[in-house]
């Protein structure tokens, strides 16, 4: 017999977090990962293109009705490639939340018939996240290697490129805290599951997608710098383009509402699977 | 000595009665607008402990068998002790690794195929991707899929299905095991195959085995040990057939009717809500003669069912020894679900067949895909008790476990 000892007793710690535990389970992570990849396209005839068909539909509609028929600035860069590029860590980011916002609802029937570390799920929605990003950085740079190369638009401003890895790290922390936070929210109250889809919208529009911060007003740049996914955003067309806002002061306030997101996130969520068996 | 395996101590759990089930934050925000104002909306809730002061021993290598009626606190017990819910109070202490199954195919996906599924439910199951492909090949045997491993399971017959999630359950080599009724579904041969699994799992590789059930003659066959649980509490504990026989003495004083107890919610999808005896006449009774026709009356309220589903009713002698199982499969494929509606099913048999004695009736309402039971909505074991009364009933009382109508003839050859 094997020398490990499990203790269960009521946990009356506000927080608690078996980190050593979660280690154990690396390989139902890279399990989920792979089981969210596989079945998400089973069936389907373009497969993994769709990861990419998305973002490019998307912006060639921006394109159409931003760029064209209502003039919004871009930051003299071309507008296809400014919105194609503001796809990446928008699409990234939402796509966590869209698939990790509601974990203890979608995984009712497996949460409450096996013990696993739940903390597990949204991890790997997360990394399995990575790889349509990948994918359309692949697509996003057929595009703009070309168009840099025939002087069409401006080239990278290369410190911030070589930092983009990081601001992928915040952009993954910022998505799997706010996932923690509504997906330990809606554990209890059924009401966010309806409105999660709302908050991804309306967040698209308060976040510098599809117009540049150069292009907000005094008091909106402000309020805009509360939206921790502003900097990140504009970060991405910093590194591509040169253009776009990223000041030490929105980086700070932006990495300050990540960790509190994080914390607040992780907090909500063990909260949750505590009591979540017990109320489903 | 050896360490015991499971140590439980004074184990209790608390629901909050009318919080069971989502709250919306409109009602949340009602009961803290109300209780401002210093008006409370409703009575607070009451408190309902499913588990009481539970504390028990189990050594390593024992198989252990559960038992107890609906709600006595079993399955909670068993969601306890392998981490899914915790305990209001008192302490467990596991030793060695464990693993619990209380559900076959826990975290299948449809779209995935056979192969994937196996590594898939595996690791949820808290298998090593390595130990997982240690045995793979003997998985597949075991269920006997392995033309159809590339194949996303859902174009599986419920068969396949269930018989590759066991076999990659039945694969888990934890130190502790949990199991919880999963033997409820597949065919007869292949519950026969699992119980003989999880046999050799405890006799051979000195497993630990805690096994809630409500297959009498299982935990009576397989169990070293049983445990009685009735409304929250550990009733009595000891050698198994001795538990069993007290298990079923009080369950067959329940007589000729059931009502489920107006505190309890059933199933979502479908929940028994009453059941009886019928004389030949068609009024309620307990005890019945010997020569009377047997018809066993059964309410269900449909709720939010959208699948075909069966009824099965098995009759116990009062050792507990099952005499037959029989399921509504040719009328239940014939009506369609209607949820709000309550039906009501009549089983009924031709006497005289049993031995004058006390009866027990087990009812379940299971998930049908195709024509074989997927997953279960509820089960009562037993729903109630009757009595074939010696009346009518010419000759002596012999040995077996049934009396149809025998007759004997002679004639001379000379």
């Amino acid at each position: 017999m094997s020398h490990l000892e499990r203790i269960i007793r009521p946990r009356r710690a506000w927080f608690s977090i078996d980190w050593r535990r979660l280690l154990q389970y690396r390989d139902l992570l890279w399990t989920l990962v792979r089981r969210d990849f596989v079945a998400r396209y089973q069936q389907t005839i373009l497969g993994p293109a769709w990861f990419v068909i998305q973002p490019l539909v998307a912006s060639l509609a921006f394109t159409a009705v931003f760029g064209r028929a209502l003039h919004t600035s871009t930051d003299q860069v071309n507008p296809f490639l400014f919105y194609l590029c503001g796809m990446l860590p928008w699409g990234f980011f939402s796509n966590i939340l869209s698939n990790a916002g509601n974990t203890f609802q979608a995984n009712a029937a497996v949460f409450t018939k096996v013990y696993f570390p739940r903390l597990i799920v949204p991890c790997a929605v997360v990394i399995g996240c990575l790889a349509p990003l990948a994918l359309q950085l692949v697509v996003f740079l057929a595009f703009y290697l070309p168009a840099v190369a025939g002087g069409h638009t401006a080239g990278p401003d290369w410190t911030l490129l070589a930092l983009l890895p990081l601001v992928t790290l915040q952009l993954s922390l910022l998505g799997l805290g706010t996932s923690l936070l509504t997906s330990g929210f809606s554990a209890k109250y059924r009401d966010l599951q309806h409105a999660l889809p709302f908050l991804v919208q309306i967040w698209l529009f308060v976040t510098p997608v599809i117009y540049p911060v150069s292009q907000l007003g005094p008091r909106a740049r402000v309020l805009a710098g509360f939206n921790p996914l502003t900097p990140l955003v504009e970060s991405f067309r910093r590194a591509f383009f040169g253009t776009g806002t990223v000041t030490p002061v929105l980086m700070g306030m932006s990495l300050a509402g990540t960790l509190l997101l994080l914390a607040a996130g992780l907090y909500s969520f063990q909260r949750a699977e505590r009591t979540f068996a017990d109320t489903v | 000595m050896s360490q015991t395996s499971i140590e439980v101590r004074e184990i209790a759990k608390k629901y909050r009665l009318g919080r069971i089930g989502f709250t919306s934050l409109r009602a949340e925000l009602e009961r803290w607008w109300s209780g401002r104002r210093g008006r409370p909306l409703a009575a607070e809730p009451e408190d309902f402990w499913a588990l009481r002061d539970v504390s028990f021993d189990v050594a390593p290598g024992e198989i252990v068998g559960i038992i107890g009626g609906n709600g006595a606190g079993k399955s909670t017990m068993l969601k306890i002790l392998s981490e899914i819910t915790e305990p209001t109070a008192g302490e467990i202490r596991l030793r060695g690794q464990v693993a619990s199954l209380l559900e076959v195919g826990t975290g299948f996906h449809p779209e995935l195929s056979g192969r994937d599924n196996i590594f898939l439910n595996g690791a949820t199951l808290g298998m090593k991707r390595a130990e997982i492909r240690r045995k793979f090949d003997e998985i597949v045997a075991f269920a006997g899929v392995e033309k159809f491993l590339d194949t996303p399971v859902k174009r599986y017959s419920s068969g396949m299905y269930v018989r590759l999630a066991f076999a990659v359950a039945a694969h888990l080599e934890p130190d502790i095991l949990l199991v919880d009724e999963v033997l409820a579904v597949g065919d007869h041969a292949f519950q026969q195959k699992c119980l003989g699994k999880m046999e050799a799992v405890a006799r051979h590789d000195g497993r630990t085995v805690l096994f809630v059930s409500h297959n009498m003659s299982a935990v009576s066959r397989l169990c070293h040990r049983a445990m009685l649980f009735e409304g929250g509490r550990l009733l009595a504990q000891g050698a198994a057939p001795s538990v069993v026989d007290q298990y079923l003495a009080k369950a067959t004083a329940v007589r000729g009717r059931w009502h489920r107890p107006s505190g309890q919610k059933g199933h979502a999808k479908v929940s028994l809500v009453g059941g009886r005896l019928l004389s030949p006449s068609g009024a309620p009774a307990d005890v019945l003669p010997h020569d009377a026709p047997v018809t066993i009356e059964l309410e269900c309220e449909e709720r939010d069912v959208t699948a075909a589903w069966v009824l099965r009713i098995s009759l116990y002698d009062q050792q507990g020894h099952e005499l037959w199982a029989t399921q509504d499969i040719e009328v239940a494929s014939q009506r369609m679900p209607r949820p709000g509606a309550t039906l009501v099913a009549r089983c009924r048999f031709a006497s005289p067949l049993l031995k004058p004695g006390v009866y027990t009736v087990g009812v379940s309402a299971c998930e049908l895909a195709g024509d074989a039971p997927v997953a279960l909505y509820e089960e009562y074991e037993p729903l109630f008790a009757f009595e074939i009364s010696a009346q009518g009933y010419a000759g002596t009382i012999g040995r077996g476990l049934v009396r149809p109508n025998i007759e004997w003839s002679f004639a001379w050859r000379t």
